[in-house]
């Protein structure tokens, strides 16, 4: 029983990655004070939900969720370069990337 | 090929997506995130292979590693310089996020694993997808994929003067 369902890939195998990838992310941008490295989580996180949408679109038989997912690596792909440049920015104004310290708008 | 060799092959890539993805997180040094986070991507290609997205495989290592990474790395190599020791990046909230993670992940598996039922749908995808890519993007996804040109036309130009050189600013 057990090992038909290893052998046989279906959806909760993709889901469980998917999971993995997606707790992965959301610790780096919980934890890390490197801007780039928290720009690393974010893709993590973009990369789990495409596995999601892909997997439910091949069991599905639907052309919804691999459209989705084509217009979401485009969108990251804006993301990033936006986002490096706010970092380069920020390294220029405060010498750091250390989102932690980048606070004077808090008074 | 069997059902065997192909979920060897799945575990092979799932081992590699999930380690890599970890090393990106918890490594000390950010060049080794970043070319850890090419495994990663490889990996998750990889993946949509296996869900029959062959298209969305090979625009995820033209775009995420040929793009993305590359700009990442970028990022890398402007903001650290080598010979200083910054490189390492320190932990904020080590515990408290380690529990959150545990507590996502093992919800969330809970969930799948206990009150998701999954019916796969009477008709899946099989083999190829791009000749019906093609199809919905010049049909029901018209509007957005023109949007979405737009959308990153306007990003790119954004980001481009935003890291711009600014001679007014440099004494």
């Amino acid at each position: 029983m057990l090992t038909e369902q290893l052998l046989s890939i279906g959806v909760n195998h993709f889901l469980t990655i998917s999971v993995i990838l997606f707790a992965l992310g959301m610790f780096a941008v919980m934890t890390r004070k490197n801007a780039i490295v928290i720009l690393m989580g974010v893709e993590l996180i973009l990369n789990a939900a495409n596995i999601n949408f892909l997997t439910f679109s091949k069991y599905n038989g639907g052309m919804e969720g691999v459209m989705f997912s084509l217009f979401v690596i485009v969108l990251a792909a804006a993301e990033a370069a936006v986002a490096l440049a706010i970092v380069i920015n920020i390294f220029k104004t405060f010498k750091t990337v250390d989102v932690s310290s980048v606070d004077t708008l808090k008074e | 090929m069997n059902q065997l060799t192909i979920a060897i092959i799945f575990y092979i890539f799932a081992a590699v997506t999930v380690l890599s993805a970890a090393f990106v997180v918890f490594s000390k040094n950010i060049i080794y995130s970043a070319f850890s986070l090419l495994f990663t991507f490889f990996g998750v290609a990889a993946l949509y292979v296996f869900l029959s997205a062959d298209f969305i495989a090979v625009t995820q290592v033209v775009v995420y590693v040929g793009g993305i990474l590359v700009l990442l790395l970028f990022g890398v190599m402007f903001t650290n310089t080598i010979m200083q020791t910054g490189l390492k990046a320190d932990v904020l909230h080590l515990v408290p996020g380690i529990l959150l993670t545990l507590a996502l992940i093992a919800g969330m598996l809970f969930t799948f694993y206990t009150t998701g039922n999954w019916m796969p749908g009477v008709m899946q995808l099989n083999g190829s997808v791009v000749e019906s890519i093609g199809l919905e993007t010049m049909s029901r996804y018209m509007l957005p994929f023109e949007m979405v040109s737009i959308v990153l036309l306007v990003a790119l130009l954004g980001a481009a003067y935003l890291a711009r050189y600014d001679k007014a600013q440099k004494k």
